[in-house]
């Protein structure tokens, strides 16, 4: 579940640009809430980016990357149009997948 | 607001869309998302974690930047890169030596996405950050310090 | 030469090495943080809300199962593009100087037939709560992005608003006897590495207010105009008005009405 990603691809000279911006709360497991208790660690672990149906980037995140994790990177290829899919599995079980098209 | 985000607004979320994914084999069950590398992520020590990434003492290289501010305004989130010119490389991480785990984030870079990842991390104080980079099977490794500050009032 | 004089002298020379010194030091701490928000500004979580908000402003919802889209900000019923520039605004319909917040309330209540004690039960969010208001003004505010704050204040009601804004500005009042101005009615002021802002210039003012509503990295959310002002107040050590009292509406006028003519950056980014 969560709320929708924001992701971006852009084409330039042959090489695709992906930026994501993933909404979760990323709790570290370290904070304490006002009563005092821990609040439990809540976290993506586990994030995979594809081109079509190929694998360009497979991420794996600890507690310690920030809250609404921003994620960039470059392949070779892809075009205007081909389809960018972003998928996050969290500590908890959750996941989520979004898409979207080169620019 | 464009026509995009609508499509990103209405898109399905969770398992749902996951199932409906893979039952269109777009993707594979198990091959979607690998294991989490749970005895790196729990390592508290940059030798413990280094050991549990299995690098061993990586190498220094001038061919592995850091990127970041010397400063950052706030550590719940600051800006950090890893670039390489290094050939073949199939891996790279962020290391945060002070932080309670040091390890922040580790990337499978398939052969053709470039070695050149950002995020951004949290730093629980002025620390050394790590970028670790396997090349052609070997590690290598680059640091740059960031300090931490605290802000004023915001705004 | 007296020693006295010999005194000052070198007291004086030292005085104006150690000040050379933390004045360099101060322009790369400045440059530092510059590059550090630069990096900051690319990816903005903001745009995840506004997402959300737009989603919310469309959706039906409420007792009257009606969305927002025939609310009046000011330009008209619906009318987004540049409707927050334009706000705080004098209301015929309600008799009121309302800003984004208050009349956004006011459009769930009277469209979507909310209470307002539904509505404002969670005006910012929490971890694990989400904030629907917070959502909504960033989508509206981003819809004034690119435009100029235009807040003139010339119906007598919102010159009676400004004016009301700036007697708070300047009053004096609290436990430590603090006032908006002691820390904003200067140019060159800090406080640890921030720089403050002088609000009672366009240039001070627009810079403050043109990039509300903004995502905040210590908080990990975005933070709206009422919720600034109060945490404002909070920190003068004054007791907190509540959310949308008329003070921090009159303050919200007196600060626009300085920065008219700004072009907004919105939804920005802070530490």
């Amino acid at each position: 579940m969560g709320n929708p990603m924001k992701i971006r691809a852009a084409n330039k000279d042959g090489v695709t640009e992906v930026k994501v911006l993933v909404s979760h709360e990323m709790e570290t497991g370290q904070r304490k809430d006002s009563a005092g208790a821990i609040v439990p660690a809540w976290f993506i672990t586990e994030l995979v980016a594809k081109h079509g149906d190929k694998v360009v980037l497979t991420s794996e995140f600890g507690p310690s990357v920030s809250k609404n994790p921003y994620l960039a990177f470059k392949f070779k290829g892809g075009a205007k149009g081909d389809k960018i899919t972003v998928s996050w599995k969290d500590n908890k079980g959750d996941s989520r997948t979004d898409e979207a098209a080169i620019n | 607001m464009n026509n995009q985000r609508r499509t990103v607004l209405k898109s399905g979320s969770g398992a749902a869309l996951l199932g409906m994914l893979a039952a269109a084999g777009i993707i594979t069950p198990g091959m979607a998302l690998a294991d989490w590398n749970k005895a790196a992520f729990d390592a508290k020590s940059m030798a413990d974690t280094l050991k549990a990434l299995g690098a061993g003492q990586p190498a220094d290289s001038k061919d592995v930047q850091v990127t970041g501010p010397d400063i950052a305004e706030n550590g719940a989130v600051v800006p950090v890169g890893v670039a390489s010119s290094l050939p073949n490389v199939t891996m790279v991480a962020i290391l945060i030596e002070k932080n309670p785990n040091a390890l922040a984030a580790s990337f499978t870079l398939p052969a053709d996405t470039e070695a050149n990842v950002q995020t951004r991390v949290k730093m629980g104080q002025t620390s050394n950050i790590y970028a670790l980079v396997k090349s052609d099977g070997k590690f290598f490794m680059a640091t740059k310090e960031i300090k931490v500050t605290l802000g004023g009032c915001g705004g | 030469m007296n020693r006295r004089l010999i005194k000052t002298l070198v007291g004086a020379a030292i005085f104006a090495a150690f000040a050379g010194g933390v004045s360099a030091q101060d322009s790369k701490v400045a440059d530092e943080l510059a590059k550090y928000r630069e990096a900051l500004a690319d990816g903005n979580p903001a745009d995840l809300l506004e997402v959300k908000g737009e989603g919310l402003w469309s959706e039906k919802r409420g007792p009257k199962n009606a969305s927002l889209e025939q609310c009046d900000l000011g330009q008209g019923p619906g009318k987004l593009e540049g409707a927050y520039a334009a706000l705080p605004k004098y209301f015929k319909d309600t008799n009121k100087v309302m800003d984004v917040e208050s009349r956004l309330v006011h459009c769930m209540v009277t469209l979507q037939g909310f209470t307002q004690a539904e509505v404002t039960k969670q005006w910012f969010s929490r971890p694990g709560k989400e904030s629907d208001i917070e959502a909504l003004v960033t989508f509206i505010g981003a819809k004034s992005n690119g435009m100029k704050i235009n807040v003139p204040a010339t119906h007598p009601e919102e010159a009676k608003m400004a004016k009301m804004g700036e007697y708070i500005f300047y009053r004096r009042s609290g436990p430590q006897d603090f006032s908006c101005s002691i820390c904003h009615g200067q140019e060159g002021k800090r406080i640890r590495l921030q720089d403050l802002g002088n609000l009672t210039t366009k240039d001070g003012a627009g810079t403050a207010m043109k990039t509300w509503p903004s995502y905040r990295v210590s908080q990990g959310a975005v933070w709206t105009m009422q919720r600034r002002l109060i945490d404002c107040m909070r920190q003068a050590r004054w007791p907190e008005p509540n959310y949308l009292a008329d003070s921090i509406v009159a303050l919200e006028t007196f600060l626009q009405k300085n920065a008219t003519g700004t072009v907004m950056e919105t939804p920005g980014i802070k530490r």
